[in-house]
């Protein structure tokens, strides 16, 4: 059956859009324009709609595919290779870290969860204060990030939330822990939960339905399935003379042979953090302080299993509405790492791939998913001084690959966290808890939890960690010696050249991203359409 | 011949251990055995592949599958891969080469039947032992199973009844 209702993009497309598939492409192709954006994620799509409200030419690059609400089946056989980075297997060097990354139009604002948190007012004066970020005051921040939340409709969840949020609403009642509802950026949600596999309803507004069709209305231009390979350098390493990338073949991940060359007056990185600064690595760019790539931010998240005596369903309904930032709080933000909980849509290819064991323990586990809770804590990296992150660098494809080694202080968070959320599990009645780590088993109480996790060995591909959340890498710096662009997202050593995306944050953000990205997108994006108008 | 613990030490050392499971990985496959997975029309998997993911799968899984059952998971963790980009794609085909040759899957694996009559007992604690090793290189071979056997098996409509998964009402007219 197709859907009953409208695709903009693919009316957009009837309009007459100027887009470009590469893997349709069969001969090289040149282009110019005033400003070439790579990447169409969050930084990428608000940029180009406020460049090109400026009336300046843009074109948006994109290594993975057009894909719209008519294609999102709310299947995850066919989400995670076609709109995931790496079929949603990205890992870090050791293998330790699973990393989710949309590789689409709308990058992974078309896969989020739409979970929508102002950029932590201790962030942005951590910033201030220890990086010499000193423009980033409260004052000039909050009228952009009014404006970003008014841009993609972020308002109040006013559903209740589903049956798997209110375990961690439950539990932290019950143990007086500080929690609270999560906004969300949509609009006449249907309350699905598929948000991962590309909004069907076109409720989600991301990327892909706001600002992406805003700015090709505006005339500016889109390639798709073309990956830049490198940006062409002046002679005297000071300018980008040219932005060259390759077209794709249908299955999104061969080139074709076909070559794209874009000549810009201006560039505007957006391949989110480890894209952007691998392309920076892939292209020679100068880097005398030895400062790019360095310092990129997961949030390395650990997770909690819990069987409940309840119906919980855990894949339906709205994804992520509750959260507590209690142990966020509850330490110095530079001493022993805090977290913030929260609860992520379970499916049955993430949950069987992330759950640990196997055989029949795991088969049983699958079968009790109508009764499953999944906790989450995302841990706040980047601020502690033995929490410096990981290192983005090249595989000899020329492909990214982020080498994060997993420190001290961030195992000890870990640790703490399971406690917590088995914790809280059992506080909201759990019949029993699992913490996801290849040497846990089912715990019947909160002691027994707790014994268990007090000896868990603290070992990558023993415990299980993720992350959705990546920053950094090509971070703001407030001169040449400590980042790899300025407050505005300017380039230190490139003249023509801004990183507008997540990995211009020098720490991790503390929340879930994408509002941050959103909000210095529309500040940098709109200083950059003033100074080239 | 270099023995299971030398060659875990080297393995340590570097990626020596993959260099060694390429040259293991020429001489000698495994005999394979006429069986229902065989001539199955894969892009990535060849019918050594086939073979020990056959007989790996249902341990893994915890199911019992029959002929169809196994059929519709080896194409599934064919596309898995070939969905993969190819610097991933050589690392699991090193992976399955190591797997598929008789000195790999008896010193390296512990198995010491051909893939397609070991017991489950003996999967199994091939399955455990790389799943608990203190090798990082072992443990992450096991992972790259797991992850590979249940996004293959759970991707599949087929696998939604037992767990009652199913899309919401209002969803399906959207599919
Ligand atoms: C599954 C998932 C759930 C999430 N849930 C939430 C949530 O609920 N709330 C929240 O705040 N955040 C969430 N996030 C994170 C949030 O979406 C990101 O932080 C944010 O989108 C990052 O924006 P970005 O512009 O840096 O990069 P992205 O949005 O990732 O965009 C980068 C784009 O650049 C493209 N690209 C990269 N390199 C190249 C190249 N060389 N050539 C061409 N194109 C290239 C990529 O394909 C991608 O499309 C989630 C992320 C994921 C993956
Ligand atoms: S929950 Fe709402 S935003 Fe998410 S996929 Fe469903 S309709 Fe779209």
């Amino acid at each position: 059956m197709t859907s009953p209702l409208k695709d903009p993009i693919r009316e957009g497309l009837t309009r007459g859009w100027q887009v470009y598939d590469g893997a349709a492409l069969t001969q090289d192709l040149q282009l110019d324009c005033d400003v070439a954006i790579v990447g169409s994620g969050a930084g990428g799509g608000i940029s180009a709609e406020v460049l090109a409200q400026a009336g300046l030419k843009v074109l948006l690059i994109e290594e993975g595919a057009l894909k719209s609400s008519t294609d999102f089946r709310l299947l995850e056989s066919e989400a995670y290779p076609q709109l995931y980075q790496e079929s949603a297997n990205r890992q870090t060097l050791d293998k330790g870290i699973t990393i989710l990354q949309g590789r689409t139009v709308g990058g992974s604002t078309t896969v989020n969860w739409t979970s929508s948190f102002r950029p932590p007012v201790e962030t942005l004066a951590w910033w201030r204060e220890k990086h010499g970020l000193s423009e980033l005051g409260e004052a000039e921040m909050l009228p952009w990030i009014a404006k970003a939340e008014a841009r993609v409709h972020i308002g109040e969840w006013l559903a209740p939330p589903n049956p798997n949020n209110s375990v961690l609403e439950k539990g932290c009642s019950a143990l007086g822990y500080s929690h609270g509802r999560i906004r969300r950026n949509v609009h006449d949600c249907w309350n699905l939960g598929y948000c991962g596999m590309g909004c069907p309803t076109n409720a989600k507004q991301s990327m892909l339905v706001t600002t992406i069709p805003s700015a090709l209305d505006k005339g500016a231009g889109l390639l798709a399935r073309v990956r830049v390979e490198r940006l062409l350098l002046s002679a005297d390493h000071k300018h980008v003379d040219a932005v060259e990338g390759l077209a794709l073949k249908a299955d999104t991940l061969t080139p074709s042979g076909v070559k794209v060359r874009i000549k810009a007056r201006h560039v505007v990185l957006c391949g989110g953090a480890i894209g952007t600064p691998a392309l920076l690595l892939r292209s020679g760019a100068p880097d005398p302080h030895e400062v790019l790539g360095k310092r990129t931010f997961l949030h390395p998240v650990v997770l909690s299993g819990a069987i409940m005596p309840e119906q919980i369903e855990p894949w339906s309904g709205a994804p992520q509405t509750v959260y507590s930032n209690h142990f966020l709080h509850t330490w110095p933000i530079d001493g022993q790492l805090g977290y913030k909980l929260e609860v992520p849509p379970v499916h049955p290819v993430l949950l069987a791939t992330t759950l640990t064991g196997f055989g029949p323990d795991h088969a049983r586990l699958m079968q009790d998913m109508p009764h499953l809770n999944v906790m989450l804590a995302l841990t706040r990296d980047g601020f502690h001084p033995d929490s410096q992150g990981g290192t983005v660098k090249l595989k000899k494809d020329g492909s990214p690959a982020l080498d994060y080694p997993i420190t001290d202080p961030v195992w000890q968070a870990f640790r703490q966290a399971w406690r917590s959320m088995a914790e809280l599990q059992f506080a909201a009645g759990a019949k029993s808890v699992l913490t996801v780590h290849e040497n846990a088993k089912p715990a019947s109480s909160w002691a027994e939890a707790r014994t268990q996790i007090d000896t868990l060995p603290l070992e990558i591909l023993r415990a299980r960690v993720v992350s959705a959340h990546v920053m950094g890498g090509a971070a703001m710096g407030a001169d040449a010696q400590s980042g790899v662009v300025n407050h505005w997202g300017e380039h230190w050593q490139l003249d023509n050249l801004s990183v507008i995306d997540g990995s211009l944050f020098p720490t991790s953000i503390g929340a879930n991203p994408q509002l941050s990205v959103y909000t210095f997108a529309l500040r940098n994006a709109s200083r950059l359409a003033s100074r080239l108008s | 011949m270099i023995s299971r613990r030398q060659l875990l030490k080297t393995g340590l050392a570097g990626s020596a251990l993959l260099l060694a499971a390429g040259f293991l990985a020429r001489p000698d496959p495994d005999a394979l055995r006429a069986s229902d997975t065989q001539g199955l029309d894969t892009r990535f998997l060849n019918a050594s592949d086939t073979n020990l993911l056959a007989a790996i799968a249902p341990v893994m899984l915890g199911l019992s599958l029959d002929a169809n059952q196994l059929k519709a998971l080896l194409f599934g963790v064919d596309a898995a891969i070939t969905g993969l980009p190819l610097m991933l794609q050589a690392e699991v085909r090193q992976l399955l080469d190591l797997l598929g040759n008789r000195w790999g899957r008896r010193y390296l694996a512990g198995v010491k039947a051909p893939w397609s009559s070991a017991s489950v007992a003996e999967l199994h604690a091939f399955l455990d032992g790389w799943r608990q090793s203190r090798f990082t290189l072992l443990r992450s071979g096991y992972q790259a199973l797991h992850g590979l056997i249940n996004a293959a098996w759970y991707a599949n409509p087929a696998s939604f009844a037992a767990l009652s998964y199913g899309v919401p009402a209002q969803g399906r007219i959207l599919q």
